[in-house]
C-alpha cells in the first residue's frame, strides 16, 4: 500500500530508546502509587462497617458464642490496627506470599490464577468488539454528519452512555435468557456440564461480552465520529477528493487514519472503565472471573484478597495509560515520549 | 412464533448487533435421553463457604461427601453410619462409646480408622481452627481412641443431646492432617467416605458430585448430582421451567405456578424454621411483662400464615413447632385483641395522644429491626407492627444489615429467625438461657427467667426422656407467662421436582436450609421410576 511506504520512509525504525525511558519512568512512578493505593484499601476497608469476623463466620456466626467469635478474631488477626495489617501484608507480599483469602478459604495466589484467565478473556473479547464496532459505527455516522443514520447512532450512544452496565446486563438476561431462551443467563458452562469446552464457553461468553462491549461502545463511536468527521473537512481530504480519489479511499485511507489518533489515547484511558464494567458484568452473569472475586472480597472484608486484586487493577490502569502514551507517541511523532 | 424461528431471529439479531458471525451461537442440543434418570440438577439458594467438616461443613449431616458417626433418617431418628451401632452411654451420661464400622474406606482408598475420628473432633476443638460452630461441641472434655475400632468421648457435664452432635462428618487424617486446617486445599477438594465424590466446584455457580462406586452403603443410582447456586428466586423458577434444572427450592408464590405441570411434583418440608420478634429486657417498654403478654395475643398469627406464607407454615408459640413431640399442648395463644387491650389497661398503660398508650410518662413505642433485603422478615415485621398499633402500641419498623442491628439489639426489637430440629435443647438453650444473654447472637432479648434457666439445665442433663419432656414443658409454660419473644410463624420449605424418582421424602428442616436439606437430603437412595 502506498501509505505504508510513505510512513516507512519518514520513520526508518521505532524509537526504542525514548520508549524504554518512558517505560522506566512509569515503572518507578508505579511504586509510590501502589504503596498509597494498598494503604488506602486497608484504611477504607477498616473504616467500613463490615466486620471480617462476622463475614467469615457467615450464618454459623449467628449461633456462635462470643468466646468463639473472639477466638476467630484473634486467629484471623482482625484485632490489629489496619496500619499494622497493611505493613504485615506488604512485607509478606514482597517476598511473594500474598496470604490466604478468608472469604474463599484459599491462598490468594491460587484464587487469582484460577480466575484471571476468564476475566482476561471476557475483557479482551469485549474490548475488541467495542473498538471494532465503535470504529465501524463511528465512520458510518461521520460520513454524513447530521444525517438520519448519524442522528440515530448518536442518539443510541448517548442513551447507552447513561445506562449503567449492570442494568444493561439484567435487561439482556431478561430478554435473551428468560424471554427468548436463546442464550444462557450466566455461568461458564451449562449447569449439567462440568468440563469447560470451547463450544460451551463461547456460548456462555456471548451475552456478558456483548453487554460489556455495548457499555464501552458509546465512547469509541463518539470519538471516532468526531475525529473522522473533523478530518473529512480538513485540507488533505478536500485535496484527495479534488484529485478524484474514490470516496472509499478518502474515507478509509485519509480521514480514518488521522481521525483515529484520539481513539488511541481513549484505548488506554478506558481500561479503568472496562475494569469497573467487568466488576458489574461478572457479578450479574456469575462469570467466575477476578472481578466477581473482588466484589466478594470487598463485601466480606477479605483484606488479603482485596489488596492483591486492587494492586492488580491498579497495575492494569497504569499499563493501559502507558500503552496509550506509547501508541500515541508512535502514531504522532510530534508528541514524543516525555510523559 | 416457533422456537426455531425465535432462535434464528435471536441469532440473527445478535449477529447484527455484535457484527460477529452467528456461528459461535450454535446451541449444543442437550437433549434429555430417555434412559433411566441417573443424573439430577437442582437449584439451591445458599452455597457452603468451605467443604471442610473441620470448618463447619455438614455439621448437621447430609454432607454427601462425608459420613458422620451417626446419621438421621427421614423421621429424624438417629441411625448408625460410620459407627456400627448407636453409642453406649455410661458414667451418668458423661461417657459415650462408639464402635466403628469395619471395612470402610475413604474415596482415595485409605481405610477409615479411629484415628480419623479423634483427629476430626480434636481439630475442630483446637483454638487455632477457624470453626464458628465449635460451641456446639462445648460439652466435650476429650475424645480418645480406645482401640482401632472404638472411640470414647468424655464430657464435661451430662449432655443428653450429645449423640445428635455426632452426625458431623469425619475428615481423613492422612490428608487434612498434613495441611493448614483453615486454608489448605482440603477445604475446596474434600476427600471423604460418603456416597458422593466432589468432581467440580465453581464458586458462586455450582457444585458437581459424582457417585462413589465403592460406597459402603451401596453405590448411588443417581450417578451425577449437580447443585446450581442460584440466589434469585425468579431466576431459579425460570431455569426450572426451561428444563435446565430438575428441581429447586421455591417460595410459596412461585411454587404455586408449577401446580398444573404434570411432569413436576411439589414437596412441602415441615421445619423448625421460626420467625420471632425479640423483646429486649433492657427496654422499659418491651421489658414490661404486661406489654409482652399483650403483644403476644394482639398479634394475628393465622393471618400471617395465610397472607404472608400463602398457607405454607404454622402459627408459632415458641421455638418448638406445634406438631413436634416436644411441644407442650395448651400453650397455644390465640389472637384476642380485646384481651390485649385489657391486659394493657390493667397494667396502667392508658390510651394517650394519637391512640398510643402511655404509662408514667413513657410512650408505648419501640423500634423493630429487620435484615435489609429479606422480604419475608419485612412482611412479618410490618404485619406485627400493624397488629400492635390496633392495641395502642407504636412499633417503628426499620431495616438494616447485621452490622447496623447488632449494637442496637440490647435496646431495640429485632425480627429474628432460627431453628434446629434435632433436639429441643438446641434452640431453647441458646435463645432463653440468661447466662447467654447478649452472647453473640444468642439470647438476643436478654431473656432472664430463673425457672426457665433451671428447667433448661435439667432438660439437657437428664438422660431420661420423660424428665426431659417435663423440663421443656416447664420452659414453654414459663415462656407463655412471660413471652420475652413474640413467636410468629414456623415456615414450611417448598420444593418442586421433576417426577422421575420413586418415593421422595423430606426431613424436618432447620432454619439454614442449604445443600443438606430438601428432597435431596438422601439423593444417594433415590430410585429412578423406570
Amino acid at each position: 500500500m502506498a501509505a505504508e511506504t510513505v510512513t516507512g520512509a519518514r520513520r526508518p525504525g521505532l524509537p526504542w530508546l525514548p520508549m524504554a525511558r518512558l517505560v522506566g519512568r512509569r515503572v518507578l512512578f508505579a511504586v509510590p502509587v501502589l504503596f498509597c493505593v494498598t494503604f488506602g484499601v486497608f484504611a477504607i476497608a477498616a473504616a467500613s462497617p463490615f466486620d471480617p469476623v462476622k463475614a467469615y463466620a457467615g450464618t454459623a456466626g449467628l449461633t456462635a458464642s462470643q468466646e468463639n467469635l473472639d477466638q476467630l478474631r484473634a486467629n484471623l488477626g482482625a484485632d490489629d490496627p489496619f496500619a499494622v495489617r497493611w505493613w504485615n501484608w506488604l512485607t509478606s507480599a514482597l517476598t511473594g506470599d500474598l496470604g490466604d483469602s478468608t472469604s474463599l478459604r484459599q491462598p490468594v495466589a491460587q484464587v487469582i490464577a484460577e480466575r484471571v484467565g476468564w476475566s482476561a478473556l471476557l475483557c479482551a473479547v469485549a474490548f475488541a468488539l467495542a473498538v471494532l464496532v465503535g470504529i465501524v459505527l463511528g465512520v458510518l455516522a461521520a460520513r454524513r454528519r447530521g444525517g438520519l443514520l448519524d442522528r440515530a447512532i448518536t442518539f443510541v450512544c448517548y442513551t447507552l452512555e447513561a445506562a449503567p452496565p449492570f442494568w444493561l446486563g439484567l435487561l439482556a438476561v431478561w430478554l435473551f435468557a428468560l424471554k427468548l431462551d436463546a442464550l444462557p443467563a450466566g455461568g461458564l458452562t451449562d449447569t449439567s456440564s462440568e468440563v469447560a469446552t470451547v463450544g460451551q464457553v463461547t456460548h456462555h461468553l456471548i451475552l456478558p461480552a456483548a453487554v460489556l462491549a455495548v457499555s464501552q461502545l458509546p465512547w469509541f463511536v463518539l470519538y471516532v465520529r468526531q475525529g473522522v468527521g473533523d478530518a473529512l473537512e480538513e485540507d488533505p481530504v478536500r485535496g484527495a477528493r479534488a484529485r478524484g480519489l474514490s470516496e472509499r479511499t478518502v474515507l478509509l485511507g485519509h480521514a480514518l487514519r488521522s481521525g483515529l489518533l484520539p481513539v488511541l489515547t481513549l484505548i488506554g484511558s478506558r481500561v479503568p472503565e472496562l475494569i469497573t464494567g467487568a466488576l458489574l458484568i461478572e457479578t450479574v452473569f456469575s462469570w467466575p472471573g477476578i472481578a466477581a472475586a473482588t466484589v466478594e472480597a470487598a463485601t466480606s472484608v477479605d483484606f488479603p484478597l482485596l489488596a492483591a486484586l486492587t494492586v492488580f487493577a491498579t497495575l492494569a490502569v497504569l499499563a493501559g495509560n502507558l500503552l496509550s502514551d506509547l501508541l500515541y507517541g508512535l502514531a504522532d511523532p510530534r508528541v514524543g515520549f516525555d510523559g | 412464533m416457533t422456537a426455531r424461528t425465535r432462535r434464528t431471529l435471536t441469532a440473527a439479531t445478535t449477529a447484527g448487533v455484535l457484527a460477529v458471525g452467528a456461528a459461535a451461537c450454535s446451541t449444543p442440543d442437550d437433549g434429555k435421553n430417555d434412559g433411566p434418570a441417573d443424573a439430577a440438577v437442582v437449584g439451591i439458594a445458599y452455597e457452603p463457604d468451605s467443604l471442610s467438616p473441620l470448618l463447619g461443613y455438614g455439621k448437621d449431616g447430609n454432607s454427601k461427601i462425608f459420613d458422620g458417626l451417626l446419621t438421621h433418617d427421614e423421621r429424624m431418628r438417629l441411625r448408625p453410619a460410620l459407627a456400627a451401632k448407636l453409642p453406649e452411654i455410661s458414667d451418668g451420661g458423661l461417657t459415650y462409646t462408639y464402635t466403628l464400622r469395619a471395612g470402610v474406606r475413604f474415596s482415595d482408598g485409605e481405610p477409615f480408622t479411629a484415628d480419623d475420628v479423634v483427629f476430626t473432633y480434636r481439630t475442630i476443638l483446637d483454638k487455632k481452627t477457624n470453626n464458628a460452630s465449635k460451641t456446639e461441641l462445648d460439652a466435650v472434655k476429650n475424645v480418645d481412641k480406645k482401640d482401632d475400632k472404638t472411640v470414647v468421648f468424655h464430657l464435661k457435664y451430662p449432655y443428653a443431646p450429645f449423640a445428635e452432635r455426632t452426625v458431623l462428618p469425619i475428615a481423613p487424617q492422612h490428608i487434612a492432617g498434613r495441611q493448614d486446617v483453615n486454608t489448605g486445599s482440603f477445604t475446596t477438594k474434600p476427600i471423604g467416605t460418603g456416597p458422593y465424590l466432589l468432581s467440580r466446584w465453581s464458586k458462586g455457580e455450582k457444585l458437581v458430585f459424582k457417585a462413589n462406586p465403592t460406597y459402603w452403603g451401596g453405590a448411588p443410582k443417581v450417578k451425577k448430582f449437580t447443585m446450581a447456586i442460584i440466589k434469585d428466586d425468579d431466576v431459579r423458577a425460570t431455569r426450572l421451567r426451561s428444563g435446565d434444572l430438575d428441581g429447586a427450592i421455591l417460595p410459596p408464590n412461585l411454587a404455586a405456578t408449577f401446580k398444573s405441570d404434570e411432569d413436576l411434583r411439589s414437596l412441602r418440608a415441615k421445619t423448625y424454621d421460626y420467625r420471632t420478634v425479640t423483646l429486649p429486657s433492657g427496654n422499659p417498654v418491651t421489658g414490661d411483662r404486661a406489654m409482652r403478654r399483650a403483644l403476644d395475643v394482639a398479634v394475628d398469627r393465622k393471618a400471617m400464615v395465610d397472607g404472608i406464607l400463602d398457607g405454607a407454615g404454622k402459627e408459632a408459640y415458641g421455638p418448638v413447632p406445634t406438631d413436634s413431640e416436644w411441644f407442650t399442648k395448651g400453650t397455644e395463644r390465640h389472637h384476642d385483641l380485646g384481651a390485649a387491650k385489657r391486659t394493657l389497661d390493667e397494667a396502667g398503660w392508658k390510651p394517650g395522644k394519637g391512640g398510643i398508650r402511655t404509662k408514667d410518662g413513657k410512650r408505648a413505642s419501640f423500634t423493630l429491626w429487620y435484615l435489609t433485603g429479606d422480604k419475608l422478615r419485612q412482611d412479618h415485621a410490618l404485619a406485627y407492627a400493624s397488629d400492635a398499633k390496633k392495641a395502642g402500641v407504636e412499633i417503628k419498623v426499620q431495616s438494616g444489615t447485621w452490622e447496623v442491628i447488632e449494637p442496637r439489639m440490647q435496646h431495640d426489637a429485632v425480627l429474628a429467625g432460627g431453628g434446629s430440629p434435632a433436639d429441643p435443647d438446641f434452640d431453647q438453650y441458646t435463645l432463653l438461657n440468661s447466662a447467654l444473654a447478649g452472647d453473640g447472637f444468642n439470647n438476643m432479648a436478654h431473656y432472664d427467667n430463673p425457672a426457665v434457666d433451671k428447667a433448661l439445665t435439667e432438660g439437657r442433663r437428664s438422660g431420661d426422656k420423660a424428665k426431659r419432656k417435663a423440663a421443656y414443658d416447664t420452659v414453654q409454660r414459663e415462656l407463655a407467662k412471660d413471652p420475652g419473644y413474640t413467636f410468629l410463624t414456623h415456615i414450611d420449605h417448598l420444593y418442586v421436582l421433576s417426577d422421575q424418582w420413586k418415593s421422595l421424602t423430606t426431613q424436618v428442616e432447620p432454619h439454614d436450609h442449604g445443600l443438606a436439606s430438601g428432597p435431596w437430603w438422601n439423593v444417594e437412595k433415590w430410585q429412578p421410576k423406570r
